[in-house]
């Protein structure tokens, strides 16, 4: 029994750095309606120019918030440079888009920083609240998720920007129709999705060392909890990361042999097999087309 | 297919290019490169003969490919968990059963008919990205599951497996690289006349319809469930003998080789070629191959960036693909000859 509890703990520590990811999953997917493959690879190019302010000197508060704002700025000029003249091209060619900018960001940033690994600071020091049970910046990481998580909630419930923005990833013609300047919310959308992907970046590059391919495995548990959770609900995608992180864990303990070395598959079936029973996730809104 | 458009009441004028109508063209450019294909072994060495015998084995996983996205409407991130499985069954099969290596193509593809039926089975539940996060699932768990090692006998674990190429049969006086060459080529062209086949008879239509619109596909009386798992399985087969010839040709298999970046290549193959244009996987083919290659000799640290950005060229010229290219040609040269 205590070692279920401990790795249900230790699977809660690593399905936040989950959980952080599937935020920015579902933001940029309620902002732009698809699913950004480069997403972790503009957290992880984030992460690092955060880890240079460092290097020049700045504090971590003040890298911390420079690099959302640097972030937020970039995340809108890919939408419009990328992204923009593709408007109105095929769904695939969106997808080899989102490779394309993938492997642009990889090389730049192995380019620029190398491929070595580099230790990324904590700002919530050693002194866990919870003694042994949860670490401190395991503990940090959640409470920030969960903030940033009810902000979001505050933003697109009762702002009206934010609604704009989802009435623009809803339904174009019509957002357009009543005035809602379609172009312009679904940058705002990519450089809210940077900026909380930089956020995630940054909280999981502790855990995880900074290198460029930090983010390949994690991206991919981040998408599996988004889509678990429901990829139309914040709060279900948060949810979602924590349990893939508790499935791997206890996947990896209690099932012998196969468990360990095929903890990624086990959790990967798990969300296919929820999927097939759930097709819009746990919490997510069935979208209902009209024929 | 062409007699009964000549034969429909009201059939479209025939469109002229130079002179000459489209169709007439169309056989021209078909037979020049076909000479082109079976003479050009001679003419280069044999490390390039290998290189084009890749990109014509690609070539054949991206018509796969493209049989499940293009003419279906199902996405997949995740063929190279089947050209994986195609290849493993045929190393599998020549280690340790003593199979000649020709028997195992057909066991290849039958095998991943069956686990790519299977797999369309949840496939049915699974809409558009959903689908894509499942098959992308699938293509990361492959690498995991070959390097099990409650199968590392079979398998060989991390290792691989290593094959010996046998030489060309009947006695014939050229080498393994130009007989697989030919073998690649041949199998091309009889799979691609099949995918064309297929894509023009009746299941054909039907798969296009439920493409297009599977509500009205429904209502017509189209089998949804039925032709959705087919169209994977068929897709698989497809992936998985093109799998089967790459272990031969390249004489091994290891876990690392069938990883999610093949799945995406295969994918970006099938999107520069032209999403539902069959001889468009051709095209695609060479680009997994050759612009990865290109990239680096651009650059070495920055490879990925080029091909990054050689990537988004190629979506804006082209977004359709080289078909769209293609068409606007023709159209333009049809004009120009009128």
């Amino acid at each position: 029994m205590e070692l279920f509890i401990h790795q249900v703990l230790a699977g809660l520590a690593t399905g936040g750095i989950y959980a952080c990811m599937a935020l920015a999953i579902v933001m940029i997917y309620q902002a732009i309606d698809h699913l950004n493959f480069a997403q972790g690879e503009m957290a992880m190019f984030s992460t690092f120019i955060s880890w240079q302010l460092m290097q020049w000197g700045f504090p971590y508060w003040a890298a911390f918030f420079a690099t959302i704002a640097i972030s937020f700025v970039a995340g809108v000029l890919i939408e419009r440079i990328v992204f923009k003249p593709l408007d109105g091209a095929p769904v695939l060619s969106h997808v080899v888009g989102f490779i394309a900018l993938f492997a642009i960001i990889n090389s730049l940033a192995g380019f620029i920083w190398e491929f070595t690994i580099k230790s990324f600071p904590t700002p919530f020091g050693t002194k866990s609240p919870f003694g042994t049970l949860i670490n401190a910046h395991d503990t940090g990481m959640i409470a920030v998720t969960l903030v940033l998580l009810v902000l979001l909630y505050l933003f697109f419930r009762h702002s009206r920007l934010g609604l704009a923005m989802r009435a623009a990833a809803a339904n174009p013609d019509s957002a357009r129709l009543v005035g809602i300047r379609v172009g312009w919310m679904v940058a705002l959308g990519w450089g809210l999705a940077a900026a909380i992907g930089a956020v995630a970046g940054m909280l999981i590059a502790p855990v995880v060392f900074l290198e460029p391919n930090m983010m390949l495995t994690i991206l991919l548990y981040g998408f599996a909890g988004a889509v678990l959770g429901g990829l139309t609900s914040p709060g279900g995608a948060v949810l979602g990361g924590f349990s893939v992180g508790v499935i791997e864990n206890l996947a990896g303990t209690f099932i012998p042999v196969v468990g360990r070395e095929l903890k990624l598959t086990i959790a990967l079936a798990l969300i296919v097999a929820v999927l097939t029973v759930k097709p819009s996730g746990l919490f997510g809104r069935r979208v209902v087309s009209r024929v | 297919m062409h007699q009964t458009i000549a034969a429909a009441p009201r059939a479209a004028p025939e469109p002229v290019v130079a002179g000459l109508p489209l169709r007439t063209w169309r056989t021209a450019l078909l037979a020049a490169t076909l000479l082109v294909a079976l003479a050009l072994p001679y003419f280069i060495k044999n490390f390039y003969v290998f290189q084009i015998t890749m990109a014509m084995i690609y070539g054949i996983a991206i018509l796969g490919l493209n049989l499940l996205t293009g003419i279906n409407g199902q996405f997949s991130l995740g063929h190279s968990a089947f050209f994986g499985l195609g290849a493993y069954t045929t190393a599998i099969m020549m280690e340790h059963m003593g199979v000649s290596f020709y028997w195992t193509l057909p066991a290849a593809g039958l095998v991943c008919f069956v686990f790519g039926f299977l797999f369309g089975l949840p496939a049915l539940r699974l809409e558009a990205i959903y689908l894509a996060l499942a098959t992308f699932a699938l293509a990361i768990a492959m690498p995991q599951i070959l390097k099990l090692s409650l199968i590392e006998h079979w398998t060989g674990g991390v290792q691989g497996i290593v094959l010996i190429k046998p030489d060309a049969p009947f006695g014939l006086p050229i080498n393994a690289d130009r007989w697989f060459y030919y073998l690649t080529l041949a199998l091309g062209i009889a799979l691609t006349a099949c995918a064309l086949n297929l894509v023009n008879s009746r299941s054909g239509r039907a798969l296009i319809a439920i493409r297009d619109n599977p509500t009205a596909a429904r209502s017509m009386g189209i089998d949804l469930s039925l032709y959705k798992t087919l169209a994977f399985g068929v897709s698989a087969a497809y992936t998985g003998i093109a799998g089967a010839l790459s272990a031969i040709v390249i004489q091994f298999v290891a876990p690392d080789s069938f990883t999610f970046v093949l799945a995406v290549g295969l994918f970006v193959g099938l999107v520069v070629g032209g999403v539902g244009w069959i001889p468009g996987a051709l095209f695609g083919g060479l680009f997994v191959l050759f612009v990865p290659n290109i990239a680096e000799h651009v650059s070495k640290g920055l490879a990925g960036a080029v091909y990054g950005i050689i990537l988004l060229l190629v979506i804006y010229v082209m977004p359709s693909g080289m078909a769209g290219l293609l068409r606007l040609l023709v159209g333009r040269l049809g004009r120009i000859g009128r």
